[in-house]
Formats: C-alpha cells, structure tokens, sequence
C-alpha cells in the first residue's frame, strides 16, 4: 500500500483527492472557528467547507496523480533528466490511466474521456426531451428541469466539444507537421487530467444541496449569485475546463509556430493547422475572460463581494459583457477545428487540392479577429447602451463573408473531383455542409436586430445553436473521429454501421432541430418545462426525433468500441492522404518519426503528377531530384499549371 | 464544364429559389401579428427568407450536382484535376456576399429606427417584473396620489405605449409573441441610468394575449405569463375606470388586489 502511495498512480490521484479534500475542508473549518464564526455555514450561496474542499480536492488529485513530480523535483533542485521518457507512450491499456507524456495517449483520453461526457450529456437531452414531449409536467419538477438544461449544455460545451477537438489536434497535429511531440508534454499532460476533474464537478453537482446548478449554461446574475450550491460547481467546474483549454492552447501555438519539420512553411502548413492555430489564438485571450467572471460570480455568493449585486452598486449586465466577450468567440473555438477536419476529409475524398487554399487560411484569420468584436449580439434585446447594437450587428454579419469562403471552396473543391462515399468520413463532411448552411443562415437572421428581437430567447435560439453545434461541430467531430480511427487504432471502423450512423444522425437531427425554428418564432420560449398546448404536436415529434438521434449514437459506439478491438487491421495510409500523419505506420511508432521528415510542397497536391507533400526519413536524396526546386521555394506549390500563380489575400 | 452546364444549373439554383420563396413567404412563421412594429420585422424576415433560399439553392444545388457527376465509378483510383483555385471565383465570392450583408444591414438598421420612433400621443405604462409575476402602472391615471396598479395588462388599441421595464430580483423579458417587440427587465438597485429600460410598441388588433417571460428567472420561469387586453379606447376608459374605483376603495377587491399590493404599498 506504502508502495502504491509513493509511485504516481490513479491510487495515489484518489488518496490525493482525499487529502486535498481533508485539507480544505479543514481550513474552513480552522478558520471559522478561530474567527468564532458559526463553523458550518449553509446559506444556499454559501457552504464554504463544501466549496473550498471542491478546489484543494482536485488539486489534490492532480498532485496525486504525478501531474507536477517532475516541476516539483526540478523547483527543489533535485536531479531530473531533461530527456525523461519515462512517463511517454503506452504498452498496454492501463497506460492510458495514468499521467502519460505521449500525445498519442493523450489524444485518446481526450476523445475516450470526452466522449464519456458526451454520453451523460445526450442521456440528459434524452430526459429534457422526455419531460417536453407533452405539455404539462411528465417525467421531472421545473426545479429538477432546469437543473437538467443546465447540466446538458455544461458537458457537451465545456467538456464535450472544446475538449474533444483539442483531442484530435493533440492527437493528429504533432504528426501533421512532422513534430516527435508536443512542445510542453508534462503541460499537456495535466492539461489533459484537469479535464476530468471539471465534468465531475458538474456531475457532482446533481448530489449536493440544492440540486444541480439551475441558471443556464449562461449563469446570468444575477439568478446564478442567488442560486443553490450547485451553482459554485458550475463556477469551479469551468476555472479546470478552462485552464485546461489555455493551457492546451498556448502548448499548440508554441508546437506549430516552433516545431514544424524543415520545410513546412505556414503556406505549407494543412488546413487543420491553420485551423487550430487561429483556435489557439481564441482561446489564449478570451477564455481568461469567463474564468475571471466565473470567479466574480463565486465571490459574490461565498465571499459576499457585490460585482453583480445591483442592490449595492453592482452592474448587472457586466456580466453579460464579460461572460459573451468569451463565449463568442468559443462559439468559433467550438467550429474553426471543424472547419479544419473538414478541408483534410473533403480534400482527401475528392481528390483534389483544397480550393484557394490561401483564401481558406485567411478565411479562419479573418474569423478569429472578427468574432471578437461580435458579442453583444448576444444582447440585443438585454437593454445594454443600445448605440452598440447596430456596430455589432454590421460585425456580426460580416461573419457571414470568411464563413461563406470556406462554404463555396469546399464546394468548389467537388468539382471536377473523383468523389468517393465510401467512407462515413466524407458523408459527415458533406452532411455538415448542409447543416451548417442551415445555421449559418439561421445566425444571420438572428444577427439583425429586429429579427432578433422577436425571437431572441425563444426556440428559434435552440434551433440555431443545435444546428451550428450540432449541424456544425459534432458532424466534424464525427467525420475527423472516423477520417483518423485507422490511424489511431491501427484498426478499420465498419463502414456498413457507419452509414446507418450517419443517416439515423441526419434525419433525427433534422427532425429535432428543424421544427424548433417554428415553434419558437410562433411563440415558445426556451428554457421552459412546460409550455402552451398549441406547441404541443411538433414537441412530440421533436422528442420522437430526439429519441432517433439518441440511438444512432449507439450505433456509433457500437462500431467504435467494437472495431477497436476486432476491426480488420488498418494500413499506413487508407484514405492514401498526402499529409505527414499518413505516411507513418498506423498507429504510429512511439517517437512518431524515426527521422525527422522533409516537407517540400503542398498538403493537398492530388493529381500534380510526380508531387509530394514531405520526404520521409530514408527517402533522402533520390526523392529530391523528383521535385523542381522552385516548388520547394513557392508557397504550397500552387503551380500545378493553372492560372493562379499571383494570387493574394482579399 | 461547359458554359451551358453553368447556365443551366444556375436555372435550377433560381427556380428552386422562387418556388421555395413563394411557399415560405406565405406562411406566417411569427404567428399572428397584432403590432404596427410586426409589419416592418416580419417583411424583413421575408425578405430574409428570399435571400437564404437562393444562398440554401446554391449550395444545394453545387453539392447535389457534384455528388451526382463527379461521384468515383467502382474501382477508380485516380485522382482529380489538380486545380488549386481561380483568382476571380475567389474575389466573386469574397466581394458579393459582403455586398449583401452590408445590404441587410442597412436595411435593418432602418426597421430598427423605424420600430423605435416615438409618436407624440404615446402612453406610458410601467412594468414591473418579479419571481413569478408581472405587475403593471398607468402613471396618466392616478390613484390617491399613486399611479394605478394592476396585475392584467389592458392597453388601448392603436395607441402606442412606451413601456419603462422595472425588475426587483433577477432578469426578466418582456415579450407578446404577437406584438413581435421584447426587452429584459434588468434589477438595477440605486443606479439604472446605465440600462436602457425603455421601449415602444403599438398594438393594433383588439383581442385577448399572453405576456411571456423570455429569460430564465428560476423554478416558476415558465409559468410566469400575465393576461393582456387589447381593447377599444372606450372599453379602455371604462375598464380603468372600474379599476380606479376598485383600487380607491382600499382593502381586497377582486379585481384590484393586485393594485392594492403595489399600488398603495410603495
């Protein structure tokens, strides 16, 4: 027992827990008695013994866990090696259970563990979408409902979405741009583990007094200062998710801005890149922005502070600014790794090189510095200064145009293409282009201020952030999910299943999110347990529809779980990509390259005869000759013989 | 490609835009209308609606046309033209949809001033909003020195009102499906001169509505509605009127307990 507490274990993570725990619990406890305050204090806002334990547990587990051995030994000037390997790779599966320093591992806990919140989040849309399929009270009390939506939301943005695209780029990025690793794999490491501790502080929030947090995913002030306990979860729970996030952010930036392969100039770099690269740059100065006003909200409940306590002279509505300042943008952090996957699978299927591939990169730059200047269109009905609305209205729909960019270059990409469907992959991809359309169009209506005040926090809200979200991002996610299954398990998902996945997906996501534009431009208002008979008909068959997408997701781990372990086994390279991450073995050795790879043109050049992205370790000098040397010098070989050697940005 | 394949595909994109057009525009998504301010929103939305059809045609249209003519036949392992892009497509499609937003955003900012001009005969009415009810003020019509106070909202039809939002605890919305028009009530304490709490809207069809709350307020959100009466100006007069009556009798009065509440509380 001794043994397994010295050793950084899951074990160890647990005993942790229980010491942070302890040790937080009592501090409040010490505290409050030396202060002769009343030592267990259970104001709904308050149960500080509960609170502090939520911070010093975690942190105890991640401490517990090894996550900072290393940085501690090093601080205590005790010897460390700079090439310490130790903790990299996995043999066998218990590897993946503890810290691991591989991106591959950490790739895999990523999309394993975000997945798992995927599944909880979808059981409670499941229950939302029970309790709505009638009017009147089914299944939960409103109290119970809201906690229910609240919770829904939290999982699958905080730590289903954000998380799992950060995943798949840890997972397939290194290996994109011919990099043995992350810069930072002890940062990536713990970046990973925080993960876990968030979603379980949401969970955990469903068993404390009070109930789960009941204020939205928003957690406007100020509902949110007065609310039940459950509420300070939601605040802890988002300081690791988003920690998780930065940090996880800052580690990409550096990789791909330091640790490109030879070669691999940024007009080199695949789509995905570029996408994560702007991604990175999002979350790195917006998401200090809902930390910080998390934090606010949590010291105005247990500390007493007054940010948002209009009765003292707090500003209600800063909240709103500070919260969307970062959710806004998260909106693009939640889609610009999407859009990524989607260049890699359409170009990939197709054929063919991406369509101005420039304009696609510029796009996604375009996006980033856009989508700060947006937020307040989130509250144009919220009776902020109203000068801002129009200024944020002509920004917001200015979105449209680098969005509109990417649509008609992948679309373009299509033609005179060989477009093969055969791999569930693709039909995600195309899938998404539709359903993104339709958000997309849904989102510039909701852009125009008077539009927007009609059906502002009504259904017609749902609708669109399901089919951006849902439409948008979760079809990415299962198309890179699918598109790199090969590679990362070294086994072939079936594509029989997959196609049943995809269509059960298409209709039962049609069929819930379509009928929510009408039923809340007549009228219905989100975030309701119960609502007037005459919505009753089209709820049903939403829930009905609902109920279709559920299923299909089990077919979708069906497939995954089962073909990990019996798939047939996977080549190098399947899809025969051009990108770096296909031309190792699959899964890929444990260092990635034995020999750092040489990039000498493009990511996308199909059908340049005699063309190649990178010369792998061994291919050496003979390869060389193949290619002309200016194609080595012009950006992303954009020769290939047509009329578009000069082409520029916008 | 030829030039004719193009033509004709963008015949299809055009018919698929009007047909799509025509059966849209002429079913009424917001509902019933019972606003001036539901005019301009809802030909905006129409509006609206047009231009996405054709956008939604487009795609449609490239994405079903290129799935049908370019799809791989069994056993074809080629690879596609090695086109990397078209200077002019590009520029197209950069410059033409930012032509159309920037349309879209002017013309709204014009329905916006439009929704927001005041006319000078207008009515003010207070509403005050609390965990899980509305109460209403007509600060023309006075009771014992208060302005009259009353649970159910009855308003003059044609008349536009300019409604001051109050809330007491959390954030509220103010919203008549019919009436198209909604703002947050926003607790603002000693303050409040940096919330803009006021806004106008002119009922124009006599009939019986429902005020609903729009942001999330706690457990009773999606209960808390209050009745609304748009009326005659002569029922108008005479129901308040009664409610006068009713409210300077003092005491519990089955019409005017709510007047008396917050009426006379204050």
């Amino acid at each position: 027992m001794t043994a397994a507490l010295r050793r950084p274990s899951l074990i160890r993570a647990g005993f942790g827990f229980l010491v942070g725990g302890a040790l937080g619990f009592g501090l409040v406890v010490a505290l409050r008695a030396i202060s002769g305050l009343e030592i267990f204090q259970t104001e709904q806002t308050g149960y500080p013994h509960l609170v502090v334990p939520g911070i010093t547990g975690p942190l105890g587990f991640l401490i517990g866990l090894g996550c900072f051995d290393y940085w501690f030994r090093w601080a205590a000037g005790r010897p460390t090696l700079p090439e310490d390997h130790s903790q990299h790779g996995a043999s066998t599966w218990r590897d993946y259970f503890r810290f691991n320093t591989d991106h591959k591992v950490i790739g895999i806990q990523y999309i394993v563990t975000t997945f798992f919140f995927f599944l909880v989040g979808g059981l409670i849309a499941m229950l939302i979408r029970a309790e709505l399929a009638q009017p009147g009270t089914q299944i939960v009390d409103p109290g119970v409902y809201n906690g229910l939506f609240s919770t829904h939301a939290a999982l699958m943005i905080f730590v289903f979405v954000i998380p799992v695209f950060a995943g798949i780029a840890n997972y397939v990025l290194p290996l994109m741009i011919g990099a043995p690793d992350m810069a930072f794999p002890r940062l990536n490491a713990l970046s990973f583990w925080m993960l876990p501790m968030a979603g379980l502080l949401f969970m955990a929030s469903f068993l404390v007094p009070g109930g789960a947090f009941d204020a939205g995913w928003t957690g406007y002030a100020p509902l949110s200062t007065g609310a039940p306990l459950g509420q300070s979860f939601f605040n802890l729970g988002v300081q690791f998710a988003g920690a998780s996030s930065v940090a996880t952010a800052l580690n990409f930036l550096v990789t791909i801005i330091t640790m490109r392969a030879p070669g691999m100039t940024f007009w080199r770099m695949p789509l995905l890149v570029w996408a994560n690269l702007s991604t990175s740059l999002l979350v790195v100065a917006a998401t200090p922005f809902i930390a910080g006003v998390q934090f606010m909200v949590l010291f105005d409940r247990v500390l007493d502070t007054n940010f948002f306590q209009a009765a003292f002279g707090g500003d209600v509505l800063s909240y709103q600014h500070i919260f969307w300042f970062y959710s806004h943008p998260a909106v693009y952090i939640m889609m610009l790794p999407g859009f990524g996957i989607v260049s890699e699978v359409i170009s990939t299927h197709a054929r063919k090189p991406i369509f101005g591939y420039r304009l696609m990169a510029l796009a996604l730059i375009g996006i980033v510095v856009l989508s700060y200047t947006v937020w307040a269109h989130h509250m144009f009905v919220s009776g902020m200064f109203s000068w801002l609305r129009v200024p944020m209205m002509i920004t917001t729909l200015l979105i449209a145009v680098p969005t509109g960019i990417k649509i008609f270059s992948w679309l373009a990409t299509l033609f005179d293409s060989v477009l093969h469907l055969r791999s569930t992959s693709m039909l995600f991809a195309l899938g998404f282009i539709v359903t993104f359309v339709v958000g997309g169009i849904s989102g510039v209506m909701l852009g125009m201020v008077p539009i927007d005040i009609h059906v502002s926090d009504t259904y017609f809200i749902v609708a669109h952030i399901h089919f951006v979200l849902f439409g948008g991002s979760v079809f990415t996610i299962f198309a890179g999910i699918y598109h790199w299954f090969p590679k990362m398990t070294g086994r072939m998902y079936d594509e029989k299943l997959g196609r049943v996945h995809f269509y059960l997906t298409l209709v039962g996501m049609l069929g819930t999110f379509i009928p929510m534009h009408w039923i809340g431009m007549e009228g219905m208002p989100r975030r309701v347990a119960d609502y007037s008979a005459q919505f009753g008909d089209w709820n049903l068959m939403i829930s009905v529809s609902s109920f279709i997408l559920g299923i299909a997701q089990l077919v979708f781990m069906y497939n995954m779980v089962v073909s990990w372990r019996y798939g047939p086994r996977a080549t190098a390279n399947p899809w025969r990509a051009k990108t770096i991450e296909w031309q190792v073995s699959s899964p890929p050795p444990i260092f990635n390259f034995d020999e750092i790879p040489r990039v000498v043109g493009g990511p996308y050049e199909f059908g340049v005869p005699g063309a190649r992205h990178a010369l792998m370790g061994g291919e050496g000098e003979d390869a060389e000759h193949e290619v002309p040397a200016e194609a080595a010098g012009s950006a992303s070989g954009e020769g290939g013989g047509t009329a578009t050697l000069t082409r520029g940005g916008p | 490609m030829t030039r004719a394949t193009y033509a004709r595909l963008l015949g299809v994109m055009v018919l698929i835009t009007i047909v799509t057009s025509i059966v849209m525009v002429n079913i009424d998504w917001n509902g019933d209308a019972a606003s001036v301010e539901r005019g301009p929103i809802d030909t905006l939305l129409d509006v609206m609606i047009a231009l996405s059809a054709f956008v939604f045609a487009i795609v449609i249209v490239m994405l079903g046309y290129a799935v049908w003519k370019y799809r791989a036949k069994p056993g074809d392992e080629s690879d596609g033209e090695p086109i990397h892009g078209n200077t002019r497509l590009e520029i197209a499609w950069t410059v033409i949809p930012t032509v159309i937003v920037l349309f879209g955003a002017v013309y709204s900012w014009i329905v916006l001033d439009d929704l927001e001009a005041r006319a000078d005969d207008r009515m003010p009415l207070s509403v005050t909003a609390q965990q899980y009810a509305w109460s209403f003020e007509y600060p023309e019509h006075e009771v014992d020195g208060e302005p009259l106070a009353t649970k159910e909202l009855h308003v003059p039809v044609d008349r536009q009102l300019e409604v001051k939002l109050t809330a007491l605890d959390v954030l509220h919305s103010f919203w008549v499906p019919e009436w198209g028009i909604k703002r947050d009530a926003v607790p603002t304490g000693t303050g409040g001169d940096e919330v803009d709490d006021e806004f106008v809207v002119t009922p124009n069809e006599e009939g019986a509505y429902s005020l609903v709350c729009t942001e999330l307020c706690g457990i009773g959100h999606s209960t808390m509605r209050a009745s609304v009466v748009v009326e005659s100006q002569e029922d108008f007069d005479a129901w308040i009127d009664e409610q006068i009556e009713a409210g300077s009798g003092g005491g519990a009065t089955p019409t005017g307990d709510a007047g008396s509440s917050s009426g006379s509380g204050s």
